[in-house]
């Protein structure tokens, strides 16, 4: 299977500061990836990167199958739509249609104007006075009628409305059942993703600190509670992400790919936001949890 | 056609959510054989979620032999699950009832009597799996 994005070593430096390094992941084909992490993280600039709207300081990222750089026609088969979803204010929706059927060769026009029609837009009405939904909107329909194979979205509904949310995110995924896109979109909200990710790349602080097929993920992490405990007492084969404690009681969460047998546990699984804050919390206070006795679990 | 909810709250995986909810409408008799499936299209309008994930739910009512996907058309309804039998479902509730009495009985409260409730539940269930 080949991987439609993969990061190899990938580093970009802005000055003495770096945005993002030492980034290695590869995703699949066909996934909807939630690219996740706190404001500045760096999930701006590897989308950038992707687009090649930068160039990498380290390393490279290639997307379906070739570096960015390799194949000047290959952006042709990604569609970007950048935060704050772009549009032309003074141009109206039938000229944005117009404008990205002559600038794209596969464009699909009928889809575009379908969709336009679906979402019950007026050709005519400039792009500037639609709303933030619509403008969202708008902008996918622009990024999808060019029929691509990947679609990376930066913050799409982060300025939205829950309702225009809900609804951007239908819409998405009727084009990803319809088309059979991958797609990767960023948010530093969990829960915007939760329902349409299955996969989920985690960046902290220009790092990225985990990858993974989202089920596999909620598979392999566990919570465990039980009495007071030294986190170096448990056994090799599970990593503590987080800890805490109290006097009597200690809570774990744990990544294991071992069933956790031990009576002592109440054992539950962990629900996606709660998994990927204990990372971030763990990325924010340093390394080494395992020794580290008050770590609070968020 | 049945119309598929979502309880995000109820912290079960959304493919196990729609495995469940067919297999309520097919023991509650709302879906009987012939009968279609919303298309992972429609599913996926009207809920928000991952295609895979409603892909991922059908592949398994399929091994199941409750659906088969016909190329082209859609995933049908092929088998069926028995309905839970009136009798047993009063028996059980009986015994159920029974039990509960004898908690409060005990003096306990209902927070405990849950409790006590989960840890056997968890016990029966979920043994060799934490």
């Amino acid at each position: 299977m080949t991987a439609v994005l993969e990061a190899t070593g990938l580093g970009k430096r802005y000055g003495r500061r770096w945005a993002l390094q030492d980034c290695n992941f590869a995703v699949p084909e066909g996934k909807v990836v939630g690219l996740v992490g706190p404001n500045g993280a760096g999930k701006t600039t590897l989308l950038h990167l992707a687009v090649e709207l930068l160039a990498p300081t380290t390393g490279s990222i290639s997307m379906l199958g070739h570096p960015a750089g390799d194949h000047p026609s290959q952006l042709s088969r990604v569609g970007f739509v950048a935060q704050e979803t772009p549009i032309y204010s003074q141009l109206s929706v039938a000229k944005h249609l117009r404008m990205g059927a002559l600038l794209n060769p596969n464009w699909d026009a009928d889809m575009a104007e379908n969709r336009i029609r679906q979402l019950g837009l007026d050709p005519r009405q400039r792009a500037g006075s639609l709303s933030a939904g619509q403008r969202a909107q708008l902008a996918l329909t622009l990024a999808t009628a060019k029929r691509p194979e990947l679609l990376l979205l930066d913050e799409p509904v982060a300025s939205l409305d829950p309702l225009a949310r809900r609804e951007f995110l239908q819409e998405l995924m009727e084009v990803v059942a319809k088309h059979e896109v991958s797609v990767v979109l960023s948010s530093h909200l969990v829960a915007d993703l939760e329902r349409v990710c299955d996969f989920l790349v985690v960046l902290v602080a220009s790092r990225v600190e985990l990858a993974g097929d989202v089920s596999e993920l909620l598979a392999s992490h566990r919570r465990l509670s039980g009495p007071r405990r030294e986190a170096g007492s448990l056994p090799a084969g599970q990593d503590v992400i987080a800890e805490s404690h109290t006097d009597r009681q200690s809570t774990f969460l744990v990544r294991t790919d071992e069933p956790v047998l031990d009576p002592a546990w109440t054992v539950a699984p962990v629900s996606l936001e709660d998994l990927v804050l204990a990372y971030m919390s763990k990325a924010r206070d340093g390394q080494p949890a395992r020794r580290t006795q008050l770590e609070v679990l968020r | 056609m049945i119309e598929f909810q979502l309880d995000t709250a109820s912290g079960v995986a959304t493919y196990l959510q729609l495995v469940q909810q067919v297999h309520q409408a097919l023991r509650l008799g709302l879906l009987e054989p012939g009968d279609q499936l919303p298309t992972a299209q429609q599913v996926v309008a009207k809920l928000a979620i991952n295609p895979n994930t409603v892909l991922k739910a059908y592949r398994d009512l399929e091994r199941e032999g409750l659906v088969r996907a016909r190329p082209g058309q859609g995933t049908f309804v092929v088998g069926s699950l028995p309905r839970t039998d009136p009798k047993t479902q009063a028996r059980l509730i009986a015994s159920m009832t029974a039990w509960l009495r004898s908690a409060r009985d005990a003096g306990l409260g209902p927070d405990e009597i849950e409790a006590v409730y989960r840890n056997a539940f968890r016990n029966c269930f979920a043994e060799g799996v934490a």
